[in-house]
């Protein structure tokens, strides 16, 4: 139905929006390379040092392990807790449904700060000290919705009868589960749980409040960035973090083509929007 | 199965019992000789904001700039959604899915230090002004600076729900309006734009409410008058360590939050998200 004109206009928008998205992800790229401490452009001489120097860093390998750590933890409760809750609420009708769903969302609704100081008043009130565990905490209340989003969209998706016909047949719950069940399931919690890695491995606004004297990676980087201290530093690890985002972009690229949402063409992305849109928090 | 319910319930509790604990924290004030938290029911903290100009003006600040990047997303989304979910053929729409899904994914603060870099006085964007024969914009550390990487930031979060509604309008309502006669302006105003909505409320949601929450942009890339409510709460935690005082902050955004979903609900926002 469109004209012309308006074809030509939308896809001459399209193509500066997606440079306006890309050209500063390039531009990081080559700021890597900035022989010199000082970030001005054009960039004078070019060096490969400072991924030695990053590498080599204590500090970074500290920082890198405690997110991974907290990353780990954060998304097997996710896992755990978020399937469960999708389970409970999809298939069951209970007093407290409604509130619970509204619960479940409430952590990605609000504003960062809102649940970071929550959690800090929280512990202060607990006398809980600031540890690993209160990162996990804090990463944990917003990995659960998105792993209960993930596997909610699924369920809503797939038939109660498959299960009943499983039960019908004869399976125990053992087999049903694992013939039935995680068939249908896997690729949600796959991707469910890569999201929720991604997203507390980059999380630094409720973080810094619930990490007390801790690094995580992105509170050091944030603390290199606030003093103007290491920025080559930061570059190498920008730019290892860049290439590393292809990863699970690749890795969810293929879970949709691989359940066929993508195969079967123009009106079935759907579900590829729901779980990219889950990545929206 | 049940067994993991209390787990689950453990947690919620654990937040609502956070929210409860902020909320009660802001009655309370901080002695100012002993710094010691008194544990006395007061107003004084949300007296003191209402009362000062400066507090005031971080607010509507906060919620000004939020504001503002939800319609510059919000404009730069739509078409781009547009082209994707109607117009586009399938190779091209994976291709645009990925360009918007791996700045999505890439870390948040590396792409808020890439716009200081690209900002700075000898930074890349006045680089290429001079290139242009165009004189040198100080945009760094300015009011500026934090809506351009706001909307940068933010930008896939509205362009994902807006693309999944428009890619959710049957094409035979579009077909049905164009036979009853109303011109493509007509046709856009009338049936895709009230269907495209609450995709657009959705985004704006993500956009509206991850702005109003933020202390890290303003922090890294604002300047001394970019202030927002989140600056606050972490000053006031961070430097004179008064809990009361950030936790009856963070009730404003709080507060706006919930006036924000309740008429995002009435426009449908919920199915879009």
């Amino acid at each position: 139905m469109e004209g012309r004109w308006t074809k030509i206009f939308l896809r001459v928008w399209t193509t500066l929006v997606v440079l306006f998205l890309w050209l500063p992800l390039g531009l990081i790229m080559v700021y890597a390379f900035n022989a010199s401490n000082v970030q001005s452009w054009p960039i004078a001489e070019f060096t490969t040092k400072w991924f030695s120097v990053a590498w080599n860093s204590p500090d970074v390998h500290d920082a890198f392990w405690l997110s991974i750590k907290a990353a780990c933890l954060a998304t097997t409760i996710a896992l755990v807790l978020g399937s469960m809750a999708a389970f409970a609420l999809a298939r069951f009708q209970f007093f407290g449904r409604e509130s619970i769903t509204f619960l479940l969302v409430l952590p990605i609704a609000l504003p960062g700060i809102v649940t970071a100081m929550a959690l800090n008043s929280f512990f202060l009130f607990a006398g809980i000290n600031l540890s690993l565990w209160t990162i996990v905490i804090g990463h944990a209340t917003f990995c659960i919705v998105i792993v209960y989003n993930n596997v909610l969209a699924r369920l809503r998706r797939s038939s109660p009868s498959l299960i009943e016909a499983s039960l019908d047949l004869g399976a125990d719950g053992l087999q049903t589960f694992r013939f039935v069940i995680w068939p249908v399931l896997s690729t949600a919690l796959v991707a469910g749980g890569l999201l929720a890695f991604a997203l507390s491995f980059d999380e630094v606004v409720v973080t810094y409040f619930t990490a007390g004297a801790q690094n995580t990676l992105p509170l050091l980087i944030f603390g290199y960035i606030r003093l103007g201290q290491q920025l080559p530093v930061v570059n190498a690890i920008a730019f290892a973090m860049i290439l590393l985002t292809v990863i699970p972009v690749f890795l969810a690229q293929r879970l949709m083509r691989d359940t066929g949402v993508l195969r079967r063409g123009a009106g079935n992305v759907t579900e590829a929007v729901e779980s990219a849109q889950i990545t929206a928090v | 199965m049940l067994l993991l319910l209390p787990p689950l319930l453990a947690f919620g509790l654990v937040y609502l019992g956070s929210l409860g604990a902020l909320f009660v924290s802001s009655f309370w004030t901080v002695n100012s000789f002993t710094t010691e938290i008194e544990h006395v029911w007061t107003l004084s903290n949300y007296q003191t904001i209402f009362e000062s100009s400066a507090y005031r003006q971080i607010a509507f600040r906060t919620i000004g700039i939020a504001a503002a990047v939800t319609i510059t997303d919000a404009l730069l989304a739509f078409p781009l959604a547009y082209f994707a979910a109607r117009i586009a053929k399938p190779r091209t729409r994976t291709l645009l899915f990925i360009s918007v899904l791996l700045p999505l994914w890439s870390s948040y603060l590396i792409r808020v230090y890439i716009w200081r870099l690209i900002l700075a006085q000898d930074g890349v964007l006045n680089w290429a002004l001079n290139k242009l024969g165009l004189p040198d914009q100080h945009l760094a550390y300015s009011n500026w600076a934090v809506w351009i990487i706001f909307s940068y930031v933010w930008l896939p979060f509205m362009i994902l729900p807006v693309y999944g509604a428009l890619e959710r309008i049957p094409e035979s309502f579009i077909e049905a309006s164009r036979d009853l006669g109303a011109s493509g302006f007509l046709t856009f105003r009338r049936v895709i734009l009230p269907l495209a909505l609450p995709g657009l409320v959705a985004g704006s949601i993500f956009t509206f409410a991850l702005t109003l929450g933020d202390y890290v942009t303003p922090l890294l890339a604002g300047g001394a008058s970019s202030q927002f409510i989140g600056n606050v709460v972490y000053d006031s935690v961070g430097i004179s360590n008064n809990v009361p005082f950030a936790a009856a902050f963070a009730a404003i955004p709080l507060a706006v939050m919930g006036v924000y979903l309740v008429v995002a609900r009435r426009l449908g926002a919920f199915e879009a998200m």
